[in-house]
């Protein structure tokens, strides 16, 4: 199952998709903050959001898995 | 009754204005717009304006040595170079040196991009000024406002003022200034050069850090100790996890409060009398050029390196050579992201960034030890 991870440390700034909606290669999903600037994450697959494992606010590392797509 | 109105009058300030009053006013009213509406450096530039503004205003002898308020920040803060230092103590214990340490070799853009100062210098003495003024001008290219402040002041405190502000305000403006530079001198291939992950660094290695290069920098040049000490106090500080309070107080507190003498005393150095030079317009031009070099040097340093590595580097990281934490690393950022919006080059950027940090601070030694 392909995972969306944060390609750099930061904390979750926006979540721009919920559980179920059909993501599409190169759409803008999550938006991470790190050092006060936004960094938007784009989708490496197309598919359905089945799972989002992080909630706006949250930090995270380098590498952690932020949104689960099938 | 009317002799008495007469004295109000004249002893009052707004008669001993002059002409250059009202331009320091204007100077100070342009700072507070860039400060409060546009938020360009706000922390220094408001207090730097407010200082202007009232060191403009006659007869408030604010600046009057052994008596103005003003003079004794001035004199124990930055005369007796103790604010400088202590704003490094609070950047240490901010500064994240983990990208230096898990890529070592962009110290080599840290130190590329400090040719700007070389070249600089160079320029500013044939642009008439004397040695000690042309190398507090040249570090103003090394984009860093503590050290630009401390050189100046043991260089050539009459222009501290225009150095202090030029530093600044470019620092504000790297997002202006660097990306005609960066797509100058890098090809869109070479931009989105996606570099790879950065290796996890051990909490031994970050305590280890700032202990070995502060020997190893104050070995080697001796004049960069006042600024490199605390600067890796501080970081000892916080990447020792032990105590978080002095980590606090020197990153928060203790920064913001040498924060308000620093802007202020920096502010109340630019009397209309010391200002309103043309060599002022000169060190702004030349300033910028300094920047502006430096920034090209970096990328031109990172395009020499690639030559020789196999894991290529983006050049784009060459620009954040430049000091200016952390706004060169996200302008880095941002422009590799607009070639290959996949391309995530904060991190990378941050080690070159911090490096030129330190390769200041050492560029100022130097010209500190040579011209002093």
């Amino acid at each position: 199952m392909p995972e969306l991870v944060a390609p750099i440390a930061g904390n979750v700034w926006k979540i721009l998709v919920s559980v179920g909606d059909k993501v599409e290669l190169d759409d803008e999903l999550v938006i991470l903050e790190a050092l006060k600037m936004e960094t938007p994450i784009y989708c490496d697959d197309a598919g359905t959001v089945t799972e989002i494992k992080v909630k706006e606010g949250d930090a995270v590392n380098e590498d952690d898995v932020l949104i689960v797509i099938d | 009754m009317f002799d008495i109105l007469k004295e109000l009058i004249f002893s009052s300030g707004a008669v001993s204005l002059t002409g250059g009053n009202l331009v320091m006013w204007l100077v100070a009213f342009v700072l507070f717009y860039l400060a409060i509406k546009k938020q360009y450096e706000p922390l220094l530039l408001l207090p730097i304006a407010f200082g202007i503004l009232v060191v403009n205003l006659p007869l408030t002898f604010l600046m009057e040595p052994e008596h103005g308020l003003i003079w004794f920040f001035y004199h124990y803060g930055i005369e007796f170079d103790i604010i400088p230092p202590l704003i490094f103590l609070g950047l240490g214990a901010m500064i994240d040196f983990g990208p230096l340490i898990a890529n070592p070799k962009t110290l080599l853009l840290g130190a590329g991009a400090q040719a700007g100062l070389y070249v600089t210098f160079f320029a500013a003495i044939l642009f008439g000024f004397d040695l000690q003024e042309a190398g507090s001008i040249a570090i103003i290219g090394g984009a860093d406002g503590p050290t630009t402040i401390y050189l100046t002041s043991k260089l050539a405190p009459h222009l501290l003022g225009a150095t202090a502000v030029s530093a600044y305000a470019y620092m504000a403006l790297v997002p202006i200034i660097q990306p005609p530079m960066m797509k100058l001198l890098t090809t869109e291939h070479e931009r989105k050069i996606v570099m790879t992950k950065l290796r996890p660094v051990s909490r031994l290695q970050k305590v280890c850090f700032p202990i070995v290069t502060a020997m190893t920098i104050m070995l080697v040049v001796p004049p960069a100790a006042p600024l490199i000490s605390m600067l890796m106090l501080g970081n000892l500080f916080k990447e020792s996890g032990v105590v978080e309070r002095l980590t606090n107080a020197s990153a928060n507190e203790l920064m913001n409060i040498v924060t308000i003498f620093l802007g202020l005393s920096i502010g109340a150095t630019m009397t209309a009398t010391t200002f309103l030079n043309p060599k002022v317009l000169f060190i702004f031009f030349l300033g910028l050029f300094a920047f502006v070099v430096s920034t090209g040097a970096g990328l031109l340093m990172a395009k020499l390196m690639n030559l020789f590595l196999k894991d290529k580097i983006n050049p784009l990281i060459g620009a954040a050579g430049v000091s200016a934490v952390p706004m060169a690393a996200r302008c880095v950022h941002k422009v590799g992201s607009e070639a290959n919006r996949r391309n995530y080059l904060l991190m990378h950027a941050m080690g070159p960034n911090v490096a030129g940090v330190i390769g200041t601070v050492v560029a100022a030694a130097i010209l500190l030890k040579n011209l002093g």
